[in-house]
């Protein structure tokens, strides 16, 4: 051995340890890795976002004694019913099938109880989702398992899915260990295989007979319902707009970190933009129609706490949805269960698996010994508790920017800590005035 | 017979009267003039009522229908009789893209041709077009049963799941996982009741057809199936 000091072993930026372990799975199994959930890389967000507050030229409002209102109105453009909600949260798509009969009632006993809606996911409507909320929205998805007119007539508001934030473009894909005999009946398809949730609707092509679909669907329902327009966060400007031209009442936009039953784990970290990125470009196509608020934007994709439901609002949402979160309020990936999830090969908050069907806080499964485990009224109950928790967060910060409604906020409450979310977001970098992108610099 | 004029009374009435039939109406025989291509029209129907559209029709003609018997005395748009879940639809001329989408029960008939996509992931739904098929046809199709007295377009029955085809004709090329499959007594049997019930048992016999359904191979994922995608 030479006296010299030697060069410390280094590792490399770019075949990180993650990396090469990619790189080993792939080479062992021959298959790309599919996951639960949404990005997990580190994106601009809402953290980067700030509340200025008020000052001497803002009055604040009194916390507990002052009203900061919370409702929102959905579907006012066209809809005989519009929905009318006691708060901007709600809960986003999430199938049968992916999820379990008692974890669907769960989320509408949730949702009912905090005064909001749920909604149906891609694999048809259950009783347990319909009995248990009050108000609820009908997904109407590429596949069309289980669509029939009767549930479209007693949901209260349709959702056309255009596309999700995990995977903008993407189909979806319900593995065979997943399909019971339930859930293969109310897809029509045989039990035990995998199925395939397409990409494209089957009978329309592009806005103009996007156009024609609402219209049928507004046929059908006799121009009750309001018609929601999904799309996930690829081209949010034109997107948006060509929601509205479509006919749509309300525009639900979902960036990247919304999560997925199952997809590819590449899909999920490399299509799609962050929803911070996504709602400035919405809330311009709204204005530069003349019709922000008239149709109404719903965002999601990484909404975790009232801060984030106000900072969505400040950017101009009408309502937000949350789908991981409320998962994460049920007791999904749970510290309490991590005995189970090591023996998963996996740990607590990891845990994205759910395509297996082995989810032991009986939520993402089909397996009757695992979902027994879960208690749907005290799930309800916690989800009810965390909405309920959400917005009081989201009055204290409207509050104290003095404003009455969570409507109210606006950018000009906002500032952010990085140059990237100011160019995103639209608001000056803290202690600027300086918003990237904005003439010209 | 009701008879019902679209240009003039407009379709949001057409709709809202039909779907005022509930039960065992007495007023069980429509008949629809001057539709000019309407999109919609008869969409959504849930009452045993005879519907005859006298004129070609637009998008989604008999979308989602129950019970209902819709005739139309000309052509049908796009995605007709999308999502049908029981009751029957005719068609007496040709159908555009998507004919029968989705559709879960009842009867549709065409007695033209039928353009790409026909009986698109359908779910249940028997479908009997006398004349030809577009391309990519039955495409991912699940259940039911596909009679085609023509000739089929290219990719029949990709991805299929176990929906039954039956065509006539020449089919130009098969679909992934699609397969000529032995046609037994009992397909000889529910063609000829599709047949007959298709109103083409005078136009051609069960024993005239080929059976084709799915080898099955792509129902769980295998990357060594990649290259069928």
């Amino acid at each position: 051995m030479s006296d010299f000091p030697h060069t410390p072993p280094k590792m490399s930026w770019t075949f990180s340890n993650d990396t090469n372990a990619e790189i080993r799975r792939a080479a062992a199994t021959g298959i790309y890795d599919i996951r639960g959930g949404g990005s997990k890389r580190r994106l601009p967000h809402f953290d980067d976002l700030l509340f200025l507050g008020a000052s001497i030229s803002r009055y604040p409002l009194e916390g507990y004694r002052e009203k900061c209102a919370t409702d929102v109105w959905l579907g006012t453009r066209f809809a005989k019913n519009p929905i009318h909600l006691d708060i901007p949260i709600t809960i986003a798509g999430m199938s049968f099938g992916a999820l379990s009969g008692p974890a669907k009632e769960a989320l509408g006993r949730g949702a009912s109880a905090a005064g909001t809606s749920t909604t149906t996911g891609d694999g048809g409507m259950t009783e347990e989702e319909r009995g248990h909320s009050k108000t609820l929205v009908y997904q109407y998805l590429p596949s069309r398992y289980g669509m029939n007119p009767d549930d479209l007539r007693r949901a209260d508001a349709i959702e056309v899915v255009v596309g999700q934030g995990a995977k903008p473009g993407g189909g979806g894909m319900l593995l065979g260990q997943k399909i019971s005999d339930r859930v293969a009946m109310m897809r029509n398809l045989p039990k035990g295989i995998d199925q395939r949730s397409a990409c494209r609707h089957p009978d329309w092509t592009g806005p103009d007979d996007l156009e024609i679909k609402i219209l049928e669907l507004r046929e059908i329902t006799n121009w009750e319902k309001p018609i929601y327009i999904k799309v996930g966060g690829a081209r949010p400007y034109y997107d948006t707009a060509l929601a509205v031209k479509s006919g749509a009442d309300v525009v639900v936009l979902d960036g990247m970190q919304g999560g997925t039953a199952a997809t590819q784990d590449v899909f999920i970290e490399n299509v799609g933009m962050p929803i911070l990125a996504c709602i400035p470009q919405a809330v311009k196509a709204l204005q530069d129609l003349g019709m922000h608020r008239k149709v109404q934007l719903i965002v999601s994709g990484g909404i975790r706490s009232g801060a984030d439901v106000a900072k969505a609002m400040a950017l101009g949402a009408d309502a937000v949805a949350i789908g991981t979160a409320a998962l994460i309020a049920l007791g999904d990936n749970d510290p309490a269960l991590e005995a189970e999830y090591k023996k998963l090969g996996t740990t607590a908050g990891a845990y994205d698996d759910w395509h297996e069907g082995k989810d032991p806080a009986g939520i993402t499964t089909q397996d009757p010994e695992l979902f027994k485990r879960f208690d749907p009224i005290l799930g309800g109950r916690r989800l009810k508790n965390y909405l309920k928790v959400m917005t009081l967060e989201a009055q204290t910060i409207a509050r104290a920017c003095g404003k009455n409604h969570l409507h109210n906020l606006e950018p000009e409450d906002l500032c952010a800590l990085t140059i990237e979310s100011a160019a995103m977001a639209g608001v000056p970098l803290a202690g600027t005035n300086w918003i990237p992108g904005r003439n010209g610099f | 017979m009701q008879t019902f004029d679209l240009a003039a009374q407009g379709l949001r009435a057409l709709n809202s009267t039909l779907h005022g039939l509930k039960g065992q109406t007495n007023m069980t025989s429509w008949e629809v003039i001057n539709p000019k291509g309407a999109h919609a029209i008869a969409v959504g129907l849930d009452a045993p009522v005879d519907v005859t559209v006298r004129g070609s029709t637009g998008y989604y003609c008999a979308g989602m229908n129950k019970q209902a018997t819709v005739r139309v005395k000309g052509s049908a748009g796009p995605g007709v009789a999308e999502n049908m879940m029981s009751g029957t639809v005719i068609i007496d001329g040709d159908a555009s893209q998507y004919a029968g989408a989705t559709g879960r029960g009842g009867l549709l008939v065409i007695k033209g041709n039928a353009s790409s996509r026909c009986g698109i992931s359908m779910k249940g739904i028997d479908i009997v077009v006398h004349g030809n098929i577009g391309h990519m046809s039955a495409f991912m199709a699940q259940s039911g049963n596909l009679v085609v007295l023509g000739d089929a377009g290219e990719a029949l029955g990709d991805s299929l799941y176990e929906a039954r085809l039956f065509v006539r004709g020449s089919v130009k090329s098969l679909g992934a996982d699609c397969i000529e499959k032995e046609m037994r007594p009992e397909h000889l049997a529910l063609l000829a009741d599709l047949l007959k019930r298709g109103e083409a048992d005078h136009l051609a016999k069960p024993e005239d057809f080929k059976r084709y359904g799915s080898a099955r191979k792509l129902y769980t994922f295998n990357i060594d199936n990649a290259s069928s995608y």
